[in-house]
């Protein structure tokens, strides 16, 4: 036991002493849960949009200034034919545009009936869907209230309650799943670097060839990190209460113990990739090559889970921040007990397990 | 100009002997570019809703009949209390929870009105605006047939309508596809280029051999050029694998514009982004720090670039911090040329400001990186 804590001094001594990589361990963290705190957010707006409008009378001008008015939108009226408004849609200056036709009051008036066009820049559709409908909702709303007799009716009069998240602030979404991934990316990370640096630098024989146990060498390295995550953990939540005002439903306390149950899952994911790898070169593309985008798709929080293919459904399961994610906003944001998250922390303790198994005897005590 | 072509020659059998490193750069970008768009899915469909019926009239089975026919919506529960939906939410298992109210249809017909409970859990923003608005789309339709029901329309239109024809241009049939491909696959290119040059770069000095080179009459910029054109056509190649084999066969996507002008701009582009891997590397002593580095600038750029989220509804100091970031430009670039087939003259700002985060990176690094230690 002795030995263990001497071990474990000595990797505390490698961390502290390289200040650029400590630096980036405890700055990455901070900096990542504030900016995509407060600056990622799924929701459109300040698009720019161009106004076409080849009658200027004073219909067009005052749905015009309705469009204004939503505030969705930054409007850009300086375009007056439909070859500038191609070209804009080129440039990428507009994602959408109101076309107004000619004689629009006349027809309004006379006709009882006029068309306008909105067109969108479907090539990113999640927008261009968006933007249209809050268009159409603007003028239809705008054609309602031009109606003088209303005819008389039954109206179903729908009551819409936001539960969890009223302001409907992005953070409450974003956070947790920054949470899943900056602690996961930086556990497996600087685990299986650490371990194969040994390797590469040749100290891992000497190492191995000490009265030592080569599992407690192991177990040494992991323990640095994951104190270096659990401070982490501590200054993502004080940031997460005091900057983005998220609340902490639940129970601290739950929280914070299935959290370490994650950054030990990630550890020993390290671990795994560092018996099965020879370089450090190998062994951080993996972690990060091979993990950033998936972890960041199949967590969840960026595209819904249930929205995918079912192959990739499954495959997302074996996808650990996956599970993290679900308890992270089930405690804190929901602020449910350990009744609501048993089956996802098994899940995640399983894991673990299992890829403990696998880099205990995959790892080599032997040299090549 | 034979100095560059004999560490030229060293550099790629160093890279074609690891056996480990060369299917890592080809083999796992490729696959992420297949598998992660099938993935990145907005399109909001299969909403779960939990139905509270305090009610059980006809209306009331009427609407929800026309709710589960609309396809948007799946019945994650029909139950008799507003707690047991409540449950199915806290669960995940309900995205939405509907209350009928008691006497929905008495109430209605005697009293003109009737109030309607809709929850939405609104942890993603999304999903709840748009099952929402759904839903409340069905809401009208059945509150007009139930008019229809009761009063009769006037035989002709007297008021006035305002028609709203909506097109999409550039993908009328809206295929997300479309918009994600172009964009993982200058994210994956972005990786590669920045993590291998800065690695490579920093093994030397790790290793010790950086002092061997130095110490030969090999110039700096020999060997900075040295290390960055293998790169480069590394990048050149798994880029062209990834638009004409996955993204052309496998998703169908044809580029629209001048192919010659997106890789002018491909080439500036990994000529930036070489030279920020070789500006990590003049910082870092070790890989490890190299690593890390170079992972909080891709952290920030893979979500501040307008990959999933947009950068136009970021707050404004955000969308500066975006600009920021190269592939903001480069991932702009690739879908305006892939989709909507935009010139050299529509992207002559773009053009600038890759090539600026080409020159300034690079003579930043070349500036910093000293023989001498």
């Amino acid at each position: 036991m002795k030995q263990f804590f001497i071990f474990v001094k000595k990797e505390f001594r490698h961390v502290f002493r390289d200040r650029k990589t400590l630096l980036m361990l405890f700055g990455l963290p901070i900096v990542q849960i504030v900016l995509f705190g407060f600056a990622l957010t799924n929701e459109i707006k300040n698009s720019k949009i161009a106004i076409l409008d080849y009658s200027k009378d004073a219909l067009t001008q005052e749905i015009i200034t309705k469009i204004e008015a939503s505030n969705y939108f930054e409007i850009d009226q300086s375009i007056s034919s439909h070859k500038q408004l191609e070209n804009a849609f080129k440039e990428g200056n507009i994602k959408s545009a109101v076309v107004f036709p000619d004689n629009f009051t006349d027809n309004y008036r006379h006709l009882n009936k006029v068309q306008i066009q909105v067109i969108s820049d479907a090539s990113d559709p999640n927008t261009a869907t968006t933007l249209t409908n809050y268009l159409s909702s603007i003028i239809t709303d705008y054609n309602q209230s031009q109606l003088t007799a209303k005819p008389l009716s039954y109206q179903i009069i729908p009551e819409i309650r936001m539960l969890y998240n009223p302001e409907l602030k992005g953070a409450f979404n974003f956070v947790p799943g920054v949470m899943a991934l900056v602690l996961l990316l930086v556990c497996v990370m600087m685990t299986s670097i650490s371990i194969v640096k040994e390797k590469e630098l040749g100290t891992m024989e000497i190492l191995l060839v000490s009265p030592f146990k080569p599992i407690l060498v192991i177990i040494s390295k992991a323990v640095p990190y994951l104190i270096v995550s659990l401070i982490n953990l501590a200054v993502i939540l004080l940031l997460s209460v005091f900057a983005l005002g998220l609340p902490i439903n639940g129970s601290l306390l739950l929280l914070i113990a299935v959290s370490t149950l994650y950054i030990i899952t990630a550890l020993t994911l390290g671990l795994l990739i560092s018996t099965t790898t020879a370089s450090q070169q190998t062994a951080m593309l993996l972690s990060l090559m091979g993990m950033l985008l998936p972890t960041m798709l199949f967590a969840g929080f960026m595209f819904p889970i249930e929205n995918m293919p079912i192959p990739l459904q499954v495959i997302s399961n074996v996808v650990p921040a996956k599970w993290y994610y679900i308890i992270v906003k089930s405690i804190m944001i929901k602020g449910l007990g350990f009744s609501a998250i048993w089956k996802e922390t098994g899940i995640l303790a399983g894991m673990t397990l299992v890829l403990l198994a696998i880099s205990i005897k995959k790892f080599k005590i032997r040299l090549e | 100009m034979r100095t560059i072509l004999f560490i030229l020659q060293k550099e790629f059998k160093q890279i074609f002997r690891n056996k480990a490193l060369l299917p890592m750069i080809f083999v796992m970008p490729l696959i992420q570019l297949i598998i992660l768009p099938l993935a990145a899915d907005y399109e909001v469909k299969n909403i779960n809703l939990a139905i509270v019926d305090n009610d059980h009239s006809s209306y009331s089975q009427q609407l929800v009949s026309k709710i589960t026919a609309s396809g948007y919506f799946k019945l994650a529960g029909y139950s008799g209390s507003y707690n047991n939906a409540f449950d199915l939410i806290e669960k995940d298992k309900a995205d939405l929870i509907m209350e009928i109210p008691a006497g929905f249809e008495r109430n209605l017909i005697r009293n003109g009105n009737n109030k309607l409970l809709i929850a939405v859990n609104a942890i993603n923003g999304v999903k709840a605006n748009l099952g929402g608005a759904y839903l409340n789309r069905i809401l009208m339709d059945f509150n007009a047939e139930v008019n229809l029901q009761w009063f009769q329309s006037p035989r002709y239109n007297a008021q006035p309508t305002i028609e709203v024809a909506s097109s999409n241009w550039y993908n009328p049939f809206m295929n997300y596809n479309f918009f994600m491909v172009p964009g993982i696959l200058a994210a994956l290119i972005t990786m590669i280029g920045s993590y291998l040059t800065a690695l490579n770069i920093v093994k030397e000095k790790e290793i010790g051999t950086i002092e061997q080179i130095n110490v030969t009459p090999i110039k700096k910029i020999h060997f900075v050029l040295g290390k960055l054109i293998p790169f480069w056509i590394l990048g050149m190649v798994v880029f062209s694998v990834g638009l004409w084999i996955i993204s052309y066969f496998v998703y169908g996507i044809v580029p629209l514009g001048n192919v010659a002008v997106l890789y002018l701009f491909l080439a500036l582009y990994l000529i930036a982004i070489l030279g920020l891997g070789l500006l990590i590397s003049t910082y870092a002593d070790t890989q490890q720090q190299a690593m890390s580095i170079a992972f909080f600038f891709m952290m920030i750029f893979m979500l501040m670039s307008g990959l999933f989220t947009s950068v136009d509804s970021m707050p404004t100091w955000a969308k500066a911090i975006a600009h920021l970031s190269p592939l903001t430009y480069f991932i702009e670039v690739m879908r305006m040329i892939v989709l909507k087939g935009s010139s050299l003259a529509d992207l002559k700002w773009h053009l600038l400001a890759i090539l600026s985060f080409a020159l300034v990176l690079n003579t930043w690094a070349v500036l910093n990186y000293k023989k001498t230690s």
